[in-house]
Parts: C-alpha cells; sequence; structure tokens
C-alpha cells in the first residue's frame, strides 16, 4: 500500500518576539518540522520497515524555505515528496478549506491508500485539515490516534484515539483513510548520517496551483487575520526576586508555611 | 440563517460539561444574530441528556436516537439533516477530541468556513472570533465570511448555562449511513502504583528539564518536599514517566495543596489538568511563560541552580 504523510514546516516564536502587522515579525521565528507530524512521518516509515506500506509519499504546503525540513523527513526514511506553493499563498491566511483543495489535487495524481497527518499544527493550531480532507476525497477518517495497527489484508486500521481524562477509544477504521496522530505515538527516529546523505538524492517534486490544474480561486480563504497581539498577562503572581540561592529560601519559607516538609 | 445549532457531547452515559459552556457560547451568538438557539443531542440517552440540557436560552431541542457510542459519520448525517430542516445557519460545538473528528468533516460537507478552538468571539453584521496562535504566545482576531459557519468552542471559555428552559424537544428520525468507524471499546490509561490525583503535594516536571538523567534532580525535589512526581505530556511521550503520571487535558485532572511546575510553561492542554491547585508555584526561565498567569509564586530563573538551591534548603 501507498502511505502519503502531510508535513508542515512550522513557526515557533523566540522568547522575545514583536509583532508587525498581523503576524509576528519573520526575524523573531525559527522553522521546524511540525512535532506532530514527525510522529506522523515516524509511523509510515515503520509501516514500510514492517513491510505494509510500498511507498511513503510526504506533502507539503510550503515555500521553498521548507525544503529543508521536508529532507529532514526524507532522511528519517520517506522516499520522495511533494511541495506546493503559488504566489496566492502569500496573500493571506489559508483556511483548512484552500488547504484541503491543493492537497485533493495532490492525492488525486498519488492514489495513496492511507494518509497519515500530525493532529494539528503547532503555530496555526486548527486541527482540522486532515479531517475535512477525508470529508472532501472520501476516505474514512480518525482524529487523534495514539495507537495504530493497519491489517492491510482485512483493509482496517485499528486504532486508539486518545480522548479527554486518560481514556482511549478503541476504534476500527475502514481503509482507505485519513488518521490525525498525537504525539507519543511512537518515538520519532534521528535522522542518521547515511538518511540524511539519501535524503539529497531524493526527489522533492516542486508545484504551484496550475501544474495541479488548480487557479488562485481554488484556494480563496473565508478567513482573514485583522489582529495581533499578546495577551494580557493576568498574573497576580509574586515573582520571588535574587539569584537562585535567595530566591530558593524564600520559596522554602512559603512552601513551609503551607505546611511542605518531608 | 441566524439561528444557531450547538451540538452536545456525551461519553459513556454522562454528558460532558462542555456541552453547558458550548450553550452559552451558542446562546451568545444567537442573540447577536437575533436567532434561536437549537441544541443536537445524538446518540445515547437522549431523553435524560435533553432533559438535563433544557437550560435557560435553549429554544428548541432535537434528539437523534442512534446507539451508544460516539460515531462521527452519525454526527455528520444528523448535523446535515437538522441544518436542512431548521434555520439554524451555524453550528457550534466543543472544541473537543470528539468535537474534532467531525466538525471539520461539518464544515467541508456543507461549505461552511471553519474557525476552530475559539476563546471568544463578537458578531456586528458578520463574525469576528478571538483565537491563540504560536502555541498561546499571541491572540489574533480572525473575520469569517458568510453568514453561516462552524465554530468549535474551547472548554472553561465560557461559562456552563444554567437554570431551567422551556425548550421544545422533538425526536428526529434519520437515516443513518453504515459507519466505516466503529467504536470497538474503551481503555482507561494511567493506572499503576501511584495516583497523583491524590497527592497533596506535587513537584511536576516540564520540557525545561531537557534530559532523562535529569530527571533524578526532580526526584530529588519531591523526595525532599514529601511530594509526589508528576509530569507534562511531552515527559511522557518521551517515555520517562509512564502515564500515570500525566498532569492535564489528556492525563489526569489534579487540586493538590501545592503544585510546584518546574520547567513547564503552561499550555492550556496542562492548565486545564492543575488550575485547581490551591497554591501553585512556577519555576521556569522564560519570564512571559503562561504558567506565570496562573501562578501564585513564580521564579523566573534556571531549574538547574534554583532546585538544587531549594533540595538544600530543605536538607
Amino acid at each position: 500500500m501507498k502511505v502519503l504523510v502531510t508535513v508542515k514546516e512550522v513557526a515557533e516564536a523566540d522568547d522575545d518576539f514583536a509583532i508587525e502587522g498581523t503576524d509576528i515579525a519573520a526575524s523573531d521565528l525559527e522553522y521546524d518540522l511540525n512535532e506532530w507530524d514527525d510522529y506522523a512521518v515516524e509511523a509510515a516509515v515503520q509501516l514500510a520497515e514492517a513491510g505494509v506500506a510500498d511507498e511513503v509519499v510526504t506533502v507539503t504546503v510550503g515555500p521553498e524555505r521548507a525544503e529543508e525540513t521536508i529532507r529532514m523527513a526524507l532522511a528519517k526514511g520517506a522516499d520522495r515528496a511533494v511541495r506546493v506553493w503559488d504566489d496566492a499563498f502569500e496573500e493571506g491566511f489559508a483556511d483548512v478549506g484552500a488547504k484541503v483543495s491543493t492537497i485533493e489535487a495532490v492525492l488525486e495524481a498519488e492514489e495513496p491508500d492511507l494518509v497519515l497527518g500530525g493532529v494539528q499544527a503547532a503555530d496555526t493550531g486548527f486541527g482540522a485539515t486532515g479531517v475535512a480532507l477525508a470529508e472532501r476525497i472520501g476516505f474514512e477518517h480518525a482524529a487523534v490516534v495514539n495507537q495504530l495497527d493497519v491489517d492491510a489484508d482485512a483493509g482496517v486500521a485499528h486504532v486508539h484515539r486518545e480522548l479527554e481524562g486518560g481514556v482511549e477509544e478503541l476504534t476500527d477504521v475502514d481503509l482507505p483513510a485519513v488518521l490525525t496522530v498525537q504525539t507519543g505515538l511512537n518515538e520519532p527516529r534521528y535522522a542518521s548520517l547515511r538518511g540524511i546523505r539519501q535524503a539529497q538524492r531524493k526527489e522533492i517534486d516542486a508545484k504551484d496551483l496550475s501544474d495541479l490544474g488548480l487557479t488562485a480561486e481554488d484556494v480563496e480563504s473565508a478567513l482573514e487575520i485583522t489582529s495581533m497581539y499578546e495577551p494580557e498577562s493576568e498574573s497576580d503572581a509574586e515573582i520571588i526576586e535574587g539569584d537562585a540561592g535567595e530566591a530558593a529560601g524564600r520559596l522554602a519559607e512559603v512552601l513551609r508555611d503551607k505546611g511542605v516538609s518531608a | 440563517m441566524s439561528d444557531v445549532l450547538v451540538v452536545a457531547e456525551h461519553r459513556r452515559g454522562e454528558l460532558r460539561d462542555i456541552s453547558y459552556e458550548a450553550v452559552t457560547a451558542g446562546r451568545e451568538l444567537a442573540d447577536a444574530r437575533d436567532g434561536e438557539l437549537g441544541v443536537a443531542v445524538i446518540g445515547g440517552e437522549v431523553d435524560a441528556f435533553a432533559e438535563d440540557l433544557n437550560r435557560e436560552g435553549v429554544d428548541a431541542i432535537y434528539t437523534v436516537d442512534d446507539g451508544e457510542e460516539f460515531d462521527h459519520n452519525a454526527y455528520q448525517a444528523a448535523i446535515a439533516a437538522l441544518l436542512d430542516r431548521t434555520d439554524a445557519g451555524t453550528v457550534v460545538t466543543p472544541n473537543s477530541v470528539n468535537g474534532l473528528d467531525y466538525a471539520p468533516a461539518v464544515a467541508e460537507d456543507r461549505g461552511l468556513p471553519l474557525v476552530t478552538d475559539a476563546i471568544g468571539f463578537e458578531y456586528d453584521g458578520g463574525l469576528t472570533v478571538t483565537r491563540e496562535m504560536y502555541g498561546s504566545k499571541v491572540e489574533t482576531t480572525v473575520d469569517v465570511d458568510g453568514d453561516g459557519h462552524v465554530l468549535t468552542v474551547r472548554g472553561g471559555e465560557w461559562p456552563p448555562a444554567e437554570g431551567v428552559g422551556d425548550a421544545t424537544v422533538e425526536s428526529v428520525e434519520i437515516d443513518l449511513p453504515e459507519s466505516g468507524a466503529r467504536v470497538t471499546g474503551f481503555e482507561e490509561v494511567g493506572g499503576g502504583d501511584v495516583d497523583i490525583a491524590d497527592a497533596d503535594v506535587l513537584v511536576s516536571v516540564g520540557r525545561g528539564i531537557e534530559e532523562e538523567e535529569n530527571l533524578e534532580l526532580v526526584e530529588g525535589l519531591a523526595d525532599a518536599l514529601g511530594a509526589t512526581l508528576s509530569a507534562s505530556r511531552p515527559i511522557v511521550d518521551n517515555g520517562w514517566l509512564p502515564k500515570n503520571r500525566q498532569v492535564g487535558q489528556s492525563g489526569k485532572v489534579v487540586t493538590p495543596d501545592v503544585y510546584i511546575a518546574v520547567g513547564i510553561s503552561g499550555a492550556v492542554q496542562h492548565v486545564a489538568g492543575m488550575k485547581g491547585s490551591d497554591t501553585i508555584v512556577a519555576i521556569n526561565t522564560d519570564p512571559n511563560a503562561p504558567i506565570f498567569d496562573i501562578a501564585d509564586y513564580g521564579i523566573v530563573g534556571d531549574l538547574f541552580e534554583v532546585v538544587p538551591a531549594l533540595v538544600d534548603e530543605f536538607a
């Protein structure tokens, strides 16, 4: 079977950052592979190693800068990558529908049996693309999967979905399916030196919208970010000053006051 | 189109609290749009749930009797049918694991804009939603096109609906599709040797500890204070501590007398599991870490210096 993994390069804000307009200043952002997607890549590579998956293909909606992140997924064992970008995405904030339209067009050519992606992107935190994609392409789905056992012969994925409060739901999902992967599903590997060398020779197929038969209208967003600001701190904490020793001394007083002792 | 449909959430025979919060959010939006508020109860003990959900401000309750367990295909079909037969244009659901298993499909199916994890909104001819980005470091306002929307609301941001309403209750028969996703059971995780929910004092460790070897440091602190050791999600994801030590939305909810957060930034999922603690102490290098927003005492500093000094104080 063929497994497709959605991989996003996410931005993380530095501890000190400035807001310019409706986004954080580019100089205060660091880019990395989305943590949740790292687990999805690992799950796909494990399926390949177990002989369940014949091919693992990553798909990314992101600018050229994202190729460094994509190479990381290739170094961990994905076979090849598709990257889609277009001026149309520079215009504003792509909503879930815009991303789904883009990935749908890639899937039409790839025809995977299983699509894996992270539960959410660390930066935008929508947590919705996977399930919306499944609806669009007529796949089954399961959100927030933290245990996965694919029975390709039976055409079923046995999954655990991580509900709130320490409860897991056991669900059988018919393939083809889109599964969104929770952190902790597996132990994502570090790329080996050999993997990193091999990744340099793997294909990253860069496409724009017209390559996919789409136009800017197909990825028009229904959402517009109109402001961004730092939330007002509601803190009324007593911040204990001084060097580590002084601060620890004052905190020890507080704790003893509260009855803490061995 | 001005009416609002809230979808209630239940699990294993119990309505979840977030259902009542979603009702409050839905009422607020219906008021702003001069519309009515309907509540959908799908599956489970629908009649008993309908009675519980008949709170002030609810105009109509629709029950769809379908099996005991959650099935996103049933939810999607039921919501679509209710949107067809009522004047509801906007759907409000909990931003929960199950909410995120059907709300995006509903939005996609109906061609409605979707905004998840809302922490506030305004409606003045058009919908503007407040939500966070970049791991809670910033808030944004988002303008949403159109008259109809799907909105998922974060738990703990709206007060639960109270009182007793005079809603009409209607049982709705819907042809439900055969589902390609079938719940076969549940598993409780986090059993084992220790129940962190019973502890009076918790020393809780997060990503700031950096390496597994460094856990000794916080274990030493827990020993010195006669406390129990707990952790935030990354520590458990890494396999450094077992799942029964995890505090947060997907772990345990704890309310100790004293909660000492060491190297924990305070993501919303973590805070949901410990904000009820009597006294909260935070030790973190980042002065902007959200953990300080709910802390009673804070030390902005390096845990690798502060923790050994604190252990010495109790030696």
